[in-house]
């Protein structure tokens, strides 16, 4: 097996695994084989919420094996949002304490985030953490007073909160104090920031944002003060030597970022994501695809089909547009899932969307492809992957027979 | 009827089912302090069920399901009051039951020899669900859903034909021939043995008339019959036999809508499941009005999976909801939360049924409905537990 780098033997060694089989005396063989390979895209991720539900380290673990056995080779860790905090901050402690649904069952410790990371980059996968601001961060609040806007109710406080509060200095002192530590945390080049869904009614109803707003001259635009936090969060977070993916949103109300921005396209309205790959690789930005890929909205029947159908270069645009789509990704959604069926619902539907970034534009074929993934599948029953069935059928040894 | 008082709790039960009930209502009420210490408070509850059939359906044809998988789900069961388990068991894609009589139908139509219930499993299945409460009513679905059958048993199914020439493959079971009948006489002595409930579901849904209509014996058939074109007199005349003969064998009987809607003559204890999605209520209605028992599942078809909480629409049928009279109503005896295997197996059979057919099983359990969200959730820890 040879390869440039480490990473291509890693996938090599996948490749050859697959091919090994069994005949009917039990004994296990090869087939003299040549087969030269290598990605069509370069990011081919998956996302883990672990906010909506919290998930053991044992189901991280286990579903980066399964990505690696799928070549899947980055992790995007979802890992806070407005249920929980389960991230164990060692500069803001009080984040996890007060945010997470169990400061002691439900968090996830310096040194289980470690072990996720190594055992990632063990297989090949790279961990790309998201800390989603300025919306999605009811959690974040507990441990952290004056962080999140009050709301307000006439000239009173209503008692609830929304965003992030972009007008005081104290914001971005914490935001800068925590970027600080979940950038050396995080190996990886790039952070996710998120930016995707801020509601504006809170804002709009605090009086003091409203003075803000006509101090800035912002008018009743809060697309601007949504910029104006999010351009100063990119700015830190360049200034601590990271690049950044964000949700198309941040594109979409045309906040200034840099150009090495990498752009996540993740609704299907009102643009049709298509159009917005055009959009967003015309501007100049990179462009990765999930808004097909969204493995949390479940539906009878074989769904994979859809996944596996998906073309992210169906748009019109030049060859370097093209080529700012640098790959995609699966997303689990945490609303409806947790550990008791994670596995069944990412497995074996997820590798559709595997092969798809993988492999050549030209692998689509339905029926080729049902008959490699219910292979598949089976092969993943083997390995103690809690896959669930394609279509009716079987496997030689079924899960728990 | 429970009493929990100190120093002990009574439960009383007219008979040991309601007793098993009570215990996992007595279970139920166990709760834990922050030092870890198990308690229950004073209480005192009279439970009963409403309706008298409350049933899961798993289909073992489409996926095999190892044993362990089905015991499991019995527990869950029990933990949730339901009553009764309908084994659809065969089906087209595959016969895992191993017939004593003719053993070729799985050692043929089974997956493979790992994909099979021999006689021993099938008894442990009955007696595990016994001893909580649960009765086993297996299916035999017939004529149509048949396939895997024809592998094991020759001449059971229909030849199709092309014009003059047999095409190679087969239909529903072929009802023109006295081997079709032989076969299922001696086919339902040994399920009447095996399955020690009243009652046998024995299928007659979804019989697609292709093959009959193309097969020139059946055509024949049919016109000594006077049945014209009309091949739903050739399925209930064929289901009127097999019915005969399960009765002769003092079962009763369960059928799928389509026996009635299709007016084949049933025994007045027939039970009818209801299933249809369209119009079920209008259904429920006529099947008891012409004086049938009926079942109802066609709301509560837990295969057909969606995004979100669709647990609040299994849990809001109301299924008294149809026009009848009181006699009509009461005809209701219960129903079916169903899980259709073509998208289930072990791998993913628990989550897809549970806590989704707990909705299922208090509307049929309970009379006075409140505050479901919050209690189901609590109840989906304690299965987790």
């Amino acid at each position: 097996l040879f390869a440039d780098a480490v990473w291509g033997a890693l996938r090599g060694l996948e490749t050859f695994s697959q091919l090994v089989g069994r005949d009917e005396n039990g004994t296990y063989y090869i087939n003299e084989t040549e087969i030269v390979d290598f990605p069509r895209f370069a990011h081919r991720g998956l996302l883990l919420d672990t906010s909506r539900h919290y998930l053991p380290l044992k189901a991280i673990l286990e579903t980066l094996d399964v990505m690696a056995y799928n070549k899947f080779n980055v992790f995007h860790w979802h890992i806070v949002d407005d249920p929980s905090f389960p991230y164990e901050s060692l500069t803001f402690p009080e984040l996890s304490k007060q945010g997470a649904f169990n400061a002691m069952t439900h968090v996830y410790t310096a040194d289980d985030v470690q072990t996720v990371i190594e055992y990632a980059r063990l297989r090949g996968i790279r961990v790309i953490a998201e800390f989603d601001t300025p919306g999605h961060t009811l959690s974040w609040g507990p441990g952290a007073p004056g962080l999140l806007t009050p709301c307000y109710l006439g000239k009173d406080p209503s008692g609830t909160y929304g965003p992030i509060n972009p007008i005081l200095n104290s914001t971005y002192q914490f935001v800068s104090g925590l970027f600080q530590e979940v950038s050396t945390v995080f190996p990886d080049f790039f952070l996710h920031l998120g930016g995707d869904e801020v509601d504006f009614t809170c804002w709009k109803s605090n009086p003091k944002i409203r003075a803000f707003m006509r101090e800035m001259g912002f008018g009743e635009d809060y697309k601007k003060l949504e910029s104006f936090y999010i351009q100063r969060l990119l700015d830190i977070i360049s200034s601590l030597g990271k690049g950044y993916i964000v949700w198309q949103e941040v594109f979409d109300n045309s906040v200034e970022v840099r150009p090495d921005t990498i752009i996540h396209v993740w609704k299907e309205n009102p643009t049709p994501y298509m159009q917005e790959m055009a959009n967003v690789t015309k501007a100049g930005y990179r462009a990765l695809l999930s808004a097909p890929w969204y493995l949390n909205r479940i539906s009878y029947g074989q769904d994979w089909m859809a996944a596996y159908k998906v073309e992210p270069l169906d748009f019109e645009g030049s060859p370097e547009q093209k080529h700012r789509v640098i790959g995609g990704e699966a997303c689990m959604w945490g609303e409806y899932v947790d550990v008791t069926n994670l596995a069944p619902r990412l497995w074996p539907r997820a590798g559709a969307v595997a092969e798809r970034l993988w492999s050549n534009a030209t692998v689509r074929n339905l029926q080729d492809a049902y008959v490699r993934l219910a292979d598949f599948r089976c092969k993943l029953l083997g390995r103690g992957v809690q896959a669930q069935p394609l279509y009716v059928g079987y496997c030689e040894h079924e899960f728990g027979g | 009827h429970l009493t929990v008082t100190e120093p002990v709790a009574v439960l009383k039960a007219d008979e040991v089912w309601g007793a098993l009930r009570g215990l996992e209502t007595f279970s139920q009420l166990v709760h834990e302090d922050d030092y870890g210490s198990f308690l229950v408070n004073e209480s005192e509850i009279d439970d009963f069920p409403r309706f008298a059939h409350r049933g899961i359906l798993l289909d073992t044809s489409r996926h095999y399901l190892p044993l362990k998988s089905i015991l499991t789900n019995l527990d869950a069961m029990a933990f949730n009051k339901f009553n009764v388990l309908h084994w659809h068991i065969v089906d087209d894609q595959s016969f895992p039951y191993q017939s004593i009589y003719f053993p070729e139908l799985s050692d043929k139509g089974a997956y493979s020899y790992n994909h099979i219930y021999t006689p021993a499993d099938v008894q442990l299945v009955i007696e595990y669900a016994r001893l909580r409460g649960i009765r086993v009513i297996p299916e035999f679905d017939t004529p149509g859903h048949t396939q895997s059958w024809g592998k094991g048993q020759k001449d059971l199914l229909t030849p199709c034909y092309n014009g003059e020439q047999p095409t190679g493959s087969f239909g529903p079971v072929n009802p023109i021939l006295n081997t079709t009948y032989d076969f299922m006489t001696k086919f339902f002595k040994e399920i009447s043995s095996v399955f020690p409930d009243a009652y046998i579901h024995l299928g007659g849904d979804e019989v697609n008339f292709d093959c009959w209509r193309s097969n020139p014996e059946v055509k024949e058939f049919m016109k000594k019959q006077g049945f014209g074109t009309d091949y739903a007199k050739l399925e209930s005349y064929y289901i009127q036999k097999i019915l005969d003969i399960v009765s002769s064998y003092n079962k009763g009987y369960m059928v799928w809508q389509e026996v009635f809607d299709n007016r084949a003559q049933l025994k007045p204890d027939t039970v009818v499941q209801v299933w249809m999605q369209n119009n079920y209520a209008h259904e429920l209605s006529s099947v008891t009005g012409a004086g049938f028992t009926a079942i109802l599942a066609a709301p509560w078809y837990l295969d057909y999976i969606s995004y979100g909480q669709d647990w609040k629409k299994y849990y809001s049928v109301e299924p008294l909801n149809f026009p009848g009279s009181e006699k009509q109503k009461k005809l209701l005896i219960g129903g079916e939360a169903c899980l259709w295997g073509e998208f289930v197996d072990a791998t993913n059979l628990t989550p897809r049924l549970w806590p989704r057919a707990s909705a299922v099983g208090e509307r049929l359990f309970v009379t006075d409905l409140h505050d479901a969200y919050k209690r189901l959730t609590n109840h989906r820890c304690r299965m987790l537990r």
